[in-house]
């Protein structure tokens, strides 16, 4: 029940969104249908936490071997609770922001939490492939209605890229099931599936780049950083926060344990392509001077650390990569309300344009550094839990001949993070004021409160990161266990 | 047969009502009321309820597949008159003409779902076209419609006559023209059966507009009036696929490899040319046309996998892309101008029609959620399924992503642009009709089991 309430609630809320006329009911709903999402994420993980209430199964095209399946497990809860938590906290943060048509704005980022929701939730591939568009769709729209002059152009190359790389997965996805013993889309018939070494190698190749390019891993990132700035922040929010979770989440439900041969072979490979990204991604991002763009590239740092770890493929490096997956939406959405403030009072996101705003907005600056440090991976932050462990995975990896140098390449990429993200506080926040940031306002109500809390959960999980890991322990062990199963 | 001689008759009635009823709209109510009843009929054939229980020597059968596929055909001519009837008038003086026309089009329909010698087949493609010549120049004032109907009268005369001598090689080397006959016993292929094969599906394939033989497709369509062109890029586009797979499952399936690369060739050229071309249109009915060669090439899957999910998927491909295209050039047909520009700012001055558009645009796309995604999703199955052809199915989704980037380009006129407001005559009647339309086109995608479970009733 819990799972079909998580997409019903967004998906029919959104739909009622489409006709509520008045701007103020509309952001009203949203942010109530977002709580109510919430609640229940949270009631799933607490009271609820039985298997019949998390799991959902109906008939849907029998005759295609495709059913209505959804169900949540730890990786699922992990992900779903990231979801909820998002969405209640864009708009508590972007209360203030304005849209013109501001009822579709909020239908759209319904339904596409609804999208969202589905695809975390689905134990079904042709239903995985359904949502995982669907969730595209009104992306999509927000992306090129609400944002920069280049939206329009910027979004179609980033839909067209998404677009394509799912329909290579929708090829993989049939044959798979083509293969299976009862000719079934379930994931349970997925990952009994036998397939030659050969199958596996080309097929692997097939889902990858749809989940690359979600990703985005080098060399599939190049819608990325233009799509980040170009969209209202908002979106971009939805967009790095959980977006591009979904890559990795399909990686670790539909690609490792389906393909786990072709994952160990393909390894090294990909691991190589994480680490060119990381250096990469980290050299540009020194160079940046708009705060967007800096945190896209950074995001693209971290996003190759999880790929990397996944491809590790023991039990700390998926431990880490699973909660890091909920610790980096946390921080970087953090970042982008940030930004979002920065650029709503002074119109500019450009770092050469700032500075000294510390004087001015002592609560703002406080904030902004904590979210730094826990992006850079600061003890007691969040991130540290998730990289230390990835870290350790990669180090200990067995299945690769490179992992050393792998894990040594990563680090060098924290160090350069460090490095852009602290060059980027002293230029934004230290220094003298200048004609535009000396009227500078500290941060509202709404915000601060939001920004707080997340200060506590980055905190939190920080010190005592213990819940979230007992969360995601199952998945683990059940990932682990079918790529052994299948170790030849 | 029911289909065959009550669409035939109205036809007549229809030619007769235009001497004795003036009025368009009692024209308009006649043929809506000649659809339903054809419509009826046919569902009661499928129900056993023959009228004219003919001998027809084994010359036609029907069987549960092509009545199903005239049971498609004939929902969506149902839809088009209701849509695009108020058009006609735009075409010329003589709407009863046009109507009996296209009653004649239907009755070539109805033969080519049900033929069973390739006398038959040859019939019911000219009973097809010779009507859809004359409906293209029907705009007599029109220079464009006058070099359209010759041109389309030519290249399908010249066509015609491909396949007749391809019937005519077939015969000699079989002795009969008869199907049963024809898909007897063919382990070995001879020179006059190659010949014949291959003159054959060269004709059937400039029927449906495959690539290389595709090049009368985008003037024809442009040229002919665009309630004409509605009905050629849905419904007899369709018939000709359906044509095209009961010849070759009926007459060459033991040959399936023989000639299963030439028709993987054609339909990877029918993609890429339509594509490709289509993303260089600055007018919405090219674009329209063109994507009607694309699609085209991926109905052409299921001739090159011709498996049993190919011809139910080839039924559910023709149902969506027919309801996604009568919709959007019924919008089409009411604009003033059909450059892109022209759909500028179409959300914020006429929001339900471009509300619609937008269903109409992203099943064309195949986006999930709509008939349109279901059906790409048979195609790919069918011929991943075949496992012979797996080349062609990537290329196939590269090119539907590329179609994206046209479609799309109407969705991104419609809201993220502005323009002066148009004046869109848009009655009542017309949008409830867009919305069921849109609605069907939704609930198909969502729930394709109910369509799947009516084949599968009838197979």
């Amino acid at each position: 029940m819990i799972p079909v309430l998580l997409i019903a609630i967004p998906l029919l809320s959104g739909i009622v969104s489409f006709f509520l006329k008045r701007e103020g009911v509309a952001r009203i709903w949203a942010l109530l249908s977002s709580l109510a999402t919430l609640t229940t994420s949270v009631l799933g993980l607490t009271c609820f936490s039985t298997k019949e209430s998390l799991y959902a199964h109906a008939e849907w095209l029998p005759l295609l071997g495709s059913s209505f399946s959804v169900g949540l497990d730890g990786m699922g809860q992990v992900l779903g609770l990231l979801t909820a938590l998002s969405f209640s906290v864009i708009f508590i943060a972007t209360y203030r922001s304005v849209y013109t048509k501001a009822h579709n704005f909020f239908a759209l980022m319904l339904l596409s939490q609804a999208g969202l929701m589905g695809v975390f939730v689905a134990f079904d591939a042709l239903l995985f492939y359904f949502f995982w568009e669907l969730a595209l769709i009104p992306v999509y729209f927000l992306c090129s209605q609400w944002g920069g002059e280049r939206r329009i152009q910027v979004t179609i190359k980033f839909f067209i890229y998404t677009f394509i790389g799912s329909l290579l997965m929708l090829i993989g996805l049939i044959y798979v099931h083509f293969k299976t013993p009862d000719q079934s889309f379930a994931l349970e018939s997925f990952y009994n599936v036998v397939l030659t070494n050969s199958e596996q190698s080309w097929l692997f190749w097939l889902l990858f780049i749809a989940f690359a390019i979600k990703m985005p891993v080098f060399p599939f990132h190049t819608w990325q950083p233009d799509t980040y700035e170009q969209s209202n922040t908002a979106v971009t929010m939805v967009l790095s926060g959980i977006m591009v979770k979904m890559g990795i989440f399909g990686l670790l439900r539909w690609l490792a344990p389906v393909l786990p041969i072709a994952t160990w072979a393909w390894g090294d490979t990909i691991s190589t392509l994480c680490v060119i990204g990381m250096i990469y991604a980290s050299l540009v991002a020194m160079k940046q001077d708009d705060l967007k763009r800096l945190i896209a590239y950074s995001s693209i740092v971290h996003v190759g650390l999880m790929c990397l770890a996944i491809f590790a493929t023991n039990e700390m490096a998926i431990q880490g990569a699973i909660i890091q997956m909920f610790n980096h939406g946390v921080n970087i959405i953090g970042l982008w309300i940030v930004v979002e403030l920065i650029e709503r009072q002074f119109g500019t996101r450009k770092i050469s344009e700032l500075g000294g705003l510390a004087q001015k907005a002592p609560a703002m600056a406080v904030l902004l550094v904590i979210l730094s440090l826990a992006n850079v991976a600061l003890p007691i932050t969040n991130s540290f839990v998730g990289e230390f462990l990835m870290f350790s995975g990669v180090f200990n990896s067995t299945v690769s001949h490179y992992n050393i140098i792998f894990a040594v390449l990563a680090l060098v990429t924290i160090i350069l993070s460090a490095v852009y993200t602290l060059n980027m506080i002293q230029r934004v926040f230290l220094g003298n004021t200048n004609t535009l940031t000396e009227r500078a306002k500290d941060i509202f109500v709404n915000e601060k409160l939001v920004l707080w809390a997340l200060v506590a959960i980055i905190i939190f999980l920080g010190v005592y990161p213990k819940p979230l890991l007992e969360v995601s322990q199952s998945t683990v062990d059940a990932i682990l266990t079918r790529m052994i199963s299948k170790h030849p | 047969m029911n289909a065959i001689v009550i669409s035939g008759i109205w036809g007549v009635v229809m030619m007769f009502s235009g001497l004795f009823v003036k009025k368009d709209s009692a024209i308009r109510g006649i043929a809506v009321l000649g659809m339903i009843i054809l419509l009826a009929a046919n569902i009661l054939e499928m129900r056993d309820g023959s009228f004219f229980p003919f001998d027809t020597r084994n010359m036609l059968s029907f069987d549960s597949f092509s009545l199903l596929f005239n049971a498609v055909a004939f929902a969506c001519a149902l839809m088009f008159f209701l849509l695009s009837g108020r058009d006609m008038r735009t075409v010329g003086d003589s709407p009863a003409d046009y109507y009996a026309l296209l009653f004649f089009v239907l009755c070539g329909v109805s033969i080519v779902s049900s033929f069973n010698t390739l006398l038959m087949l040859f019939l019911g493609i000219e009973i097809i076209s010779i009507p859809l010549y004359v409906l293209t120049g029907a705009d007599k004032r029109n220079l464009k419609g006058n070099e359209a109907s010759l041109k389309y009268l030519l290249m399908g005369a010249f066509s015609t006559g491909l396949m007749l001598m391809g019937i005519t090689l077939v015969y000699g080397a079989k002795g009969s023209f008869d199907m049963d006959v024809i898909g007897a016993g063919n382990a070995e292929i001879t020179p006059l059966m190659s010949a014949g094969l291959l003159l054959l599906m060269f004709s059937m394939a400039f029927k449906v507009s495959a690539a290389p033989f595709h090049f009368w497709t985008p003037d024809v369509y442009d040229g002919a009036p665009t309630v004409i062109t509605s009905f050629m890029a849905t419904i007899v586009k369709a018939a000709g696929f359906i044509a095209f797979i009961r010849l070759f499952q009926g007459c060459f399936a033991s040959l399936q490899g023989q000639w299963q690369l030439i028709a993987a060739i054609i339909a990877a050229s029918t993609l890429v040319i339509g594509n490709v071309t289509a993303l260089f249109q600055q007018s919405v009915k090219r674009m329209l046309a063109y994507s009607s060669i694309s699609q085209a090439g991926f109905m052409m899957f299921a001739i090159v996998s011709l498996n049993s999910m190919a011809v139910e998927g080839l039924l559910y491909y023709a149902l969506a892309y027919c309801m996604a295209t009568i919709g959007a050039f019924a919008i089409l047909a009411r604009m003033n101008d059909y450059t892109f520009d022209g759909y500028n700012g179409m959300g914020k001055h006429h929001p339900f029609l471009a509300a619609t558009n937008v269903v109409f645009m992203l099943s064309l796309a195949g986006i999930p959620a709509t008939a349109g995604f279901m059906g790409k999703f048979y195609m790919l199955s069918a011929a991943i399924n075949n496992g012979q052809v797996f080349w062609l199915v990537v290329l196939g989704v590269v090119c539907a992503a590329i179609s994206v980037y046209y479609y799309f380009r109407v969705i991104q006129a419609m809201y993220f642009k502005d323009g002066p407001r148009q004046e869109i005559e848009a009655g009542s009647g017309f949008k409830v009709l867009l919305a069921v339309l849109s609605a069907a086109i939704i609930l198909l995608g969502i729930f394709p089991q109910s369509l799947i479970d009516l084949l599968y009733y009838f197979f």
